[in-house]
């Protein structure tokens, strides 16, 4: 899978309340609605700006806090294709997987906002086409990849009535 | 040469003994979902047409994050989630009922067992030995029709805790401290498992430690199952369910943290971040708007005693509002029967039906644009209280009660 697009990049520490607030806390049931007001405590104007196929680079810990799964299919539904950040909260990785939504860890400083980046997702290369500085992330792990790519992990199911460890080439 | 987390998935694969960074399958034992998350999950459930539930008296759907709710919208998810529960057999916690990691604690789950819940701190059941993470909504109601999930098994990192705290010093602080050391993400994808003198902490102690491991981004904080494991099931007539668990002697762990309790002190957290502590004598002054004493952290009977021990013949400072909710219904009649909620109303305090109250930031106590809150939850980022222009600062209840008689954070100990 390869993916293509432009940078919005953040910071540190960008929480599950940052991404979708707890005051929106009504409107989990309309998620749509829920993405206008995608990361709006991390950057208020950034569901506006976000366009279809745009990347997310960020710094450490990205997504702690709660399990909100709202977070990573809002973050998806406003078009953002991929995310790399310096780490990972644990259970927002693991959500973003299970949404189809794909993510890199990567040391992202030399990275800027605005930049174009084309990464092959199996590969982990990043190749940034702004800078043309070029990048390895580590791939993710066969079965999340496998995730990915049936399209989430709902859709996995659905192909194989069950878990499927299995690794296929 | 297992570590608790490794030795209790074990006893949940299909065969042999599983290995750190393994993808496993697992079978899940109790599995449930909030009214923030659930009705997610059932619209994914019945968009796949697997809307069922192979094990419904450990399936439990909690009203307690809107709890009674606060609007129409809320109000609508709430009549999905009963829906749901009449139709698949599966549980529904009531409103009133309390917060979902209490009632498992109280009702739910035995030591041994794999716990998954579509909310963070749902690793506060590792305190009864149980492999219990947070997951999405999703996840959990995979886990709801089929009765297991994958893991990838984590490395394990051991936190010896040595000597005893001294008096005014709670475990709240044992974990704001932990946290404030390794960092928010100090142990990413990691298990931790409490170890050393640990016969010194209470269950109640050891469910505040395990419920924030989570914010130090771990997968589980586990404790071994003991005597007072053993002890606590008895007193919830569930003895016989007691197993005894623990690590084992020559068990391999990435990492050994030590702390020395004879000389830790009060800790606060300071906005936006958990791992922004501070000692006691750092944090003092800050003048406060609202006082919070409850959540799946700090909203035991323990905790009520110790906050009502601290209020009792006080008023609270003017213009403050302390606002205290039982964790459980349970709890609730317990703190009645013990006077305690008594001495919070006389010294001005308000008490809220058992949920999360203004943890999440949904109703019951939204922060004003600047305004300062002391709460014992377990998360402080921004906008948590339902206003990103709020500040909110974490202690253990005997802070947040000497804080609120004061107005300021305040040193607990000077009201010993
Ligand atoms: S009390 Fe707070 S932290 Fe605990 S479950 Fe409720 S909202 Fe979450």
């Amino acid at each position: 899978m390869v993916i293509e697009g432009r940078v919005w990049k953040f910071g540190d520490s960008i929480s599950t309340d940052h991404i979708a607030p707890g005051r929106y806390f009504h409107l989990r049931q309309n998620l749509p609605e829920l993405a206008k007001h995608v990361l709006e405590d991390a950057d208020p104007e950034f569901s506006k700006k976000v366009k279809q196929g745009d990347i997310i680079v960020a710094g450490e810990n990205f997504g702690l806090g709660s399990s909100r799964e709202h977070a990573p299919r809002i973050i998806k539904l406003a078009g953002v294709s991929l995310i790399i950040a310096k780490s990972f909260a644990r259970i927002f990785y693991r959500n973003a997987i299970n949404v189809g939504l794909p993510v890199l860890e990567l040391n992202t400083d030399e990275i800027n906002e605005g930049d174009i980046l084309k990464v092959d997702l199996e590969k982990g290369l990043i190749e940034d086409k702004s800078t043309g500085k070029v990048y390895n992330a580590p791939p993710l792990p066969a079965f999340m990849l496998k995730i990915i790519r049936d399209g989430g992990i709902t859709e996995h199911i659905k192909k194989y009535s069950d878990f499927n460890l299995e690794i296929d080439n | 040469m297992m570590t608790l987390a490794e030795k209790i998935l074990s006893m949940h694969v299909k065969k042999g003994n599983v290995k750190p960074d393994e993808i496993i399958i697992a079978e899940v034992n109790v599995a449930m979902v909030q009214d923030g998350t659930g009705p997610l999950t059932i619209m994914e459930l019945e968009k796949i047409g697997m809307d069922r539930v192979v094990n419904p008296e450990k399936t439990v759907l909690f009203i307690d994050h809107s709890a009674p709710s606060s609007r129409k919208e809320l109000s609508n998810a709430h009549m999905m989630m009963r829906a749901f529960a009449n139709k698949t057999g599966a549980v529904l916690s009531e409103a009133g009922e309390g917060v979902c990691h209490q009632r498992l604690i109280e009702d739910y789950v035995l030591p041994g067992d794999v716990v998954v819940g579509a909310d963070s701190h749902t690793c506060t059941s590792g305190a009864l030995s149980a492999f219990a993470t947070g997951m999405g909504s999703t996840d959990v109601g995979l886990a709801f029709a089929l009765g297991k999930t994958w893991f990838k098994v984590p490395q394990t990192y051991k936190i010896v805790l040595k000597g005893t705290l001294p008096e005014g010093v709670y475990a709240k602080d044992i974990i704001l401290y932990l946290i404030g050391k390794i960092g928010a993400d100090g142990a990413t994808y990691k298990a931790l498992e409490f170890s050393g003198d640990i016969e010194n902490l209470k269950m109640s102690d050891r469910f505040t430690i395990s419920n924030m491991a989570v914010e130090a981004g771990a997968k589980v904080g586990l404790f071994p199952s003991d005597l007072i494991t053993k002890e606590y099931l008895f007193s919830r007539g569930k003895g016989d369910k007691w197993i005894e668990l623990y690590p084992d002697k020559d068990a391999q762990y990435e990492k050994t943290i030590e702390i020395d309790l004879n000389k830790l002190e009060p800790h606060v957290s300071f906005p936006h971040t958990v791992d922004n502590t501070r000692v006691i004598k750092d944090a003092e002054g800050v003048e406060l708007n609202q006082v919070y004493i409850g959540t799946c952290t700090n909203g035991r009977l323990e905790d009520l005693r110790i906050a009502a021990k601290i209020l009792k013949g006080k008023k609270i400072k003017k213009g403050l509002r302390l606002i205290v909710v039982p964790a459980s219904r349970e709890v609730y009649l317990n703190a009645l029967r013990e006077g305690l909620i008594e001495i919070f109303v006389k010294s001005g305090g308000l008490v809220l039906a058992p949920g999360c109250g203004p943890c999440v930031g949904v109703h019951e106590g939204v922060l004003g644009d600047g305004e300062k809150c002391l709460s014992t939850q377990n998360r402080n980022f921004k906008g948590r209280m339902g206003n990103p222009k709020g500040e909110i600062y974490l202690s253990s209840p005997a802070t947040a009660a000497a804080s609120a008689i004061v107005g300021k954070i305040t040193d607990p100990r000077n009201f010993l």
